[in-house]
Formats: C-alpha cells, structure tokens, sequence
C-alpha cells in the first residue's frame, strides 16, 4: 500500500522546525537550532529537514506535500493594515520591516524552492506547498496527536498572521474555529512586554518571568497595586476571557520596543530594568507576580467559555502561552476541564508539526482515530539517536576516557550511586526531545535532596541566573505522593503544581519579608533543590512505557536511597541549544563542573578527561538568553 | 507569474482589493530601496517625497 508523507516547516522568525508524518502518525521532528548550535535558530531548517527526511527513510520528491507553518501573504495584509491604521506613528519600524518582507518573505513559495533546492536531485519537482495559518497550525499541533476523540482547542501566543488568541473545538479529523482575539491585543505581547520590562529578552526571557512571579509578595501592598494598575490602565478583560489591551502604553504595533516607557514608569512608579546585569529588586518580582496573575486570570476565563462554546469534556493547548506551566498547573487545579493535554512543542517549533497534521486532516480529508490510552507524540522523543558505534567515534575524536557498562542494570547502579553521591550527571540517550524540555534524554540529573543543588547547578554548571528554579522528574507510580497533581500524568514537564504537604517543612512568620537569597536558600522540604518559593514544582512524570530507561534509572535510585525523583535540567548551558550529538555532549560537559557524563551505555569520569585544549573563550559562541 | 497569480488569488479570497494600490507602490518603493544600492535611484526616491 502506498504510504503518504507530509513534511512540515516552521522558519523564518524565531524556532525553526522541520516535522514529517506518515499517514497521519508522526515520524520525526527537530529543532534547527540544535544541529546549527544557534539558540532560536530562524532560518531555512536544512539540517532539520535532512534529519526528518532521512529518519522517515523518504526523499523530498517522493513527499505528498509539503507544509508552511503560517500564511505569509495575511501577515503582510496585518502588518500594512497596521502601519495604514497607525500612521504616521510607527514609520522607523515599518521602514526597518518592508526591506525584508518586499524582498524575501513576500516572496516566500520563491524562498522555500531555493531552500530546498539542495535537496533535489535534477529532474526532480518539489511536491505541492501548503500555507495553514498560523493558529490552526498550533491547533493542529494540540489536537491531532491528543488522545482525544473530540477536545476544546485554546491556542494562544504573541502574535501569527492576526490571530493572537484562537478558540476552536476538534472534533474527529475537522478543527472549526469558534473565536478569535486579533492583534494588537495579545496576551503573549502583555507578558513579552513586562518580560522586557523586568529586563529579560523577548521570546526566550518569558520562563525567567515565569520563574520570578513566587518570589513576588502576594500579601504586600506593592503587588496587589501593580495588579490593580495592570487591570485598570493596561488590559480590560471581560467576563468570557476576551482582553482589550490599551495601546496608548504600547509600542509593539508600530515601534521596535515593547512598552511605552514613560507611560509604564508614571503608571507603576518603577523604571524599566534595562539589563540582566542590574540587581533584581523585589518591585519587579512583584511585578512579575501581578502579571502572572493577570495571565492565569486570562487563561482560566478562556477555559471556561471554551468549555462552554464546545460542551467538551477535555481541552488541548498549544501557542507560546501554554509553555506557562504555571497557568497550566492553575487549569488544572480548577477542574474546568476533565483533561488537559499540552502540546510539548508549544511554541513555534511546534508549528511544523501542526501544519503537517492540518495538511493531513483538513486539506486532504484524511480520517483521524484518537488513541484514549496514549498521546500520539511518542513521549516527544523525535529526535536524532546515536547508536554505541557512533558515541565510540564520539570518545575517540576526543581522546576521551569512557567506560562502557554490560549492561542497563550495571549502568542504573552505577550512576544512581553516583547521583545519590552528590555528583552531577549528564545524561545522554536515545532519541533528542522535540520541544523546549529535556524529558530524560538530554539532560543534567541530580538528587533533589541535596540542598546545595540548586546553588551548585545553577552557578557551575548552567552558569545561569541563582534564582531560577529544578524541575523534578518522577516516576509515573509515585507522582501522586509528591505532588498535589490531582491523578493527572505531566509527561512533558509543563504542568507546575504543589510538592505534597508530607514533604514540607516551615516556614518562618516573614517568609515573604525576607530577601530574594534567603528565601531561595530555605529548606522549604524534604527535596529542597526541586521546591520553588511557593512551594511548587514543575514536574515530569516518568513512564515505563514511554522511556524504559530513565525511568529504570529513577527506580534504580528509589531502591538506592527511598528518593523516587531526580533534578532534570536540559543539557546545555546557559545561551546553549541543548546538546543534539554526542560530541555536542562531550563538549557541553568539559565546559562545566559536571562530575559525570553518561552517553548511551559508556560512562565518563571528569577527572579521567583531559581538558580540551584552545578552548578558554567557549563562552563568546553563545548569546545570552 | 506564481507571485501576482498567488497575490490576486489573496486579494480575492480576502476582499481587500483596496490594499491592491498600497501593494503596488509598496513593492515599486520596496523595489527602488531595496535594489538601489548605490545612488543611481537615489534621487528618484528623493524626489518622490
């Protein structure tokens, strides 16, 4: 029988992604950036692409289409009807904007032939092109590989062509959209804007914003103001979860900054952090407290008119928004829905993916078979694999002193007694993770039970800001013991909910008075490096189903030390794509104060390794996210 | 020829062929700046404002 296969793209602004499917089941999906070594990588995904086309075994031609993940010629039509609508503010940013659009993106059908021009061997055509928008290209991404027959849709972000907030309902292989906000009100520009505001970067600081919010005050005045002024002066929201944000304090529309400076500063009474390297004081953690808020508020009300709208008993996320855990964590708790699904490519990547499935579901009418036992994703392990012989070649071009295990359970033993030892483990397997999280197989583990961890993590070996948060990993059968997950399964690291009331400990009457530092650094539980301020933890639920070895890895731990949870942080550092090869890994591990790496089945000691040599300036390869 | 017949198909599909004017200046404009390069149009933009 003859097999269909769909390639799917995301490029050109920020994430870009390649995904293919074969009659609807998804093969293979990556990250540009983790084989280009650029964070956010935005061109043309030709690594990406080789990757999928060679993973699913099809070449270019033989593909029955081929899809983009937006439609380029609706998000020109809002660009001009904005400048037209704005005029004349807004002329330096339309100038900076048209050279690029009048001769490339416009272009876009010429773009993407010469991109995979390479790829095609003389006499070869590329198959059909197909445009889905960009919010049923997200849609698509939550619903399709969701283990729901029929779901409610909730798809937001910043901005795609001018859809900034889709309501929609999926139902067997059909996504018909209910509602839609359209730019400039966004709830993704409002949290980019005061990500910007509290001094981190656009499309990537929004975590640390995330991040920041429980350090915020919730019983201070300061905090319950600043949500006040957010409600009154920066976004009406009404009853149904609509938002009507006031561009007089905004200048995304028409200017190359997020927020009306002068404005904010009269309004809030605090100016704007300007960089990373000025101190973080406790007004912009409440601020990031407000806004988080005001975001779960906006979510929560969204939910139940989706509820609503479509009578469903179950929802699917996607879009950059529904990488807030947090708010995730808070829909959940609510009850709004019976299920919640998340897509683990939320954001942009992710796109790719959904415009394969939409091409697949809707432009050629294929049927759909939702699967009630599991999601589609394959636990999101998508990614390249290397196998023993190519991890030895790895070792050897490094000169690397690697000691290979006889097996899983020797290799479980051996590193669980390492991490139960304090030290710090890079682990490596199997496929790469598509998606922002590591889920297990590229990632940095530790012991939660450390209380230094966190400190040691977050300093010398991600070199990134102190304050930010581990995320634990725990084994599927013990997830309701040490979290408040309500017997959902968060196999994807995107629901933050609270550590169990059994493993706190507490707190001191001016808990929410103390500095930033003294608060991180209290014993709030029995797994300090995993517990945030708040008490809550973004957790990943680990299957034995969907990766036996990690999740033998946990067990081998709890039978070690009674601890059925590890830290797991992505494999990178801070600025740093996460590691794709092994080489990627090696390198990764020499740069840091990691104590261990394991890659596949072989494992290295630091103090075995001699150091790379030239390599001092490493640093200078990666920008600050 | 894929780009007008792609740009027509938009216009029609959207109903906003008052858009069709801002395009075409948008893109001889586009054109002038983003080919100009050196000075030879240099003054011919000049002269349009």
């Amino acid at each position: 029988m003859e097999r269909h296969y769909i390639l799917g793209i995301s490029a050109y602004y920020h994430d870009s992604a390649a995904a293919v499917i074969c009659d609807g089941v998804v093969i293979a999906a990556a990250h540009e950036e983790r084989f280009t070594r650029k964070k956010h990588d935005a061109g043309f995904p030709a690594h990406a692409v080789r990757y999928v086309l060679e993973e699913a075994g099809v070449q270019l031609h033989e593909l029955k289409a081929i899809a983009f993940y937006d439609k380029p010629f609706l998000k020109f039509e809002r660009l001009l009807e904005t400048y037209h609508a704005f005029a004349p503010a807004g002329l330096v940013s339309f100038l900076t904007s048209m050279p690029v659009w009048i001769k490339e993106k416009l272009f876009m059908r010429s773009m993407l032939h010469e991109g995979f021009a390479p790829l095609l061997a003389p006499g070869q055509t590329l198959p059909e092109l197909y445009f889905p928008e960009h919010h049923l290209s997200h849609a698509a991404s939550a619903f399709y590989p969701s283990p729901f027959d029929d779901a409610a849709i909730l798809t937001i972000d910043g901005v795609g062509e001018w859809a900034t907030t889709s309501l929609c309902k999926g139902e067997g292989a059909q996504i018909s959209v209910l509602r839609e906000i359209h730019f400039p009100h966004s709830l993704g520009l409002l949290y980019s804007a005061f990500t910007a505001y509290c001094g981190f970067k656009v499309n990537s600081g929004e975590y640390k914003l995330m991040g920041l919010a429980p350090y915020g005050d919730p019983e201070s005045e300061r905090a319950r103001d600043f949500e006040r002024k957010i409600r009154e002066n920066l976004v009406d929201i009404r009853e149904d979860g609509s938002y009507v944000l006031n561009m007089r304090y905004f200048r995304y529309a028409t200017g190359l900054r997020m927020y009306d400076a002068a404005r904010w500063q009269a309004l809030f009474g605090v100016p704007p952090r300007t960089a990373e390297s000025e101190d973080l004081g406790q007004e912009y953690m409440d601020m990031a407290f407000a806004i988080q808020n005001v975001t779960e508020d906006i979510v929560l009300r969204l939910a139940r008119t989706a509820r609503a709208l479509t009578g469903c008993a179950n929802v699917c996320l996607a879009g950059g928004v529904a990488l807030n855990c947090v708010a995730n964590g808070k829909l959940l708790r609510e009850h709004v829905f019976d299920d919640v699904w998340i897509q683990p490519a939320s954001g942009d990547a992710g796109g790719a993916l959904g415009a394969a499935l939409a091409v697949w579901h809707i432009s050629l009418g294929n049927p759909r078979r939702a699967d009630p036992a599991r999601d589609a994703m394959h636990g999101s392990y998508l990614g390249p694999a290397f196998d023993g012989g190519q991890i030895a070649r790895a070792c050897r071009r490094f000169h690397a002193v690697a000691h290979v295990a006889d097996n899983l359970d020797a290799l479980c033993e051996t590193v669980s007694d390492l991490l139960a030892q304090g030290k710090v483990v890079g682990w490596f397997q199997g496929r790469m993770e598509y998606g922002p999280r590591a889920l297990g197989n590229r990632s940095i583990l530790g012991d939660p039970r450390n209380p230094e961890m966190q400190k040691r993590l977050n300093l010398k070996i991600k070199y990134r800001e102190g304050f930010r948060p581990f995320a634990p990993s725990v084994l599927e059968e013990y997830a309701g013991k040490y979290f408040d997950l309500h017997n959902a399964v968060s196999p994807y690291m995107l629901l933050v909910t609270d550590v169990a009331q059994s493993l706190r400990k507490p707190l001191p009457p001016d808990y929410h008075s103390l500095p930033l530092w003294d608060r991180l650094y209290w014993q709030r539980s029995s797994l300090p490096a995993i517990t945030h301020v708040d008490m809550s933890a973004r957790v990943q639920t680990v299957s034995r189903e969907t990766n036996p070895r990690y999740w033998q890895l946990i067990e081998t731990f709890r039978r070690r030390t009674g601890c059925p949870v590890l830290i797991n942080t992505s494999f990178n550092v801070r600025g740093e794509p996460v590691v794709c090869t092994p080489e990627d890994a090696y390198l990764c591990f020499m740069r840091t104060e990691m104590d261990v790496l394991v890659l596949g089945d072989a494992i290295l000691y630091k103090e075995e390794q001699t150091p790379l040599a030239d390599d001092a300036d490493w640093r200078k390869q990666y920008t600050l996210d | 020829m894929n780009f007008l017949s792609d740009v027509w198909g938009f216009l029609k599909v959207r109903k906003k062929f008052w858009l069709l004017p801002l395009l075409v200046a948008l893109l001889t404009l586009g054109a002038l700046v983003v080919f100009s390069g050196g000075s030879a149009v240099a003054p011919f933009i000049y002269t349009l404002f």
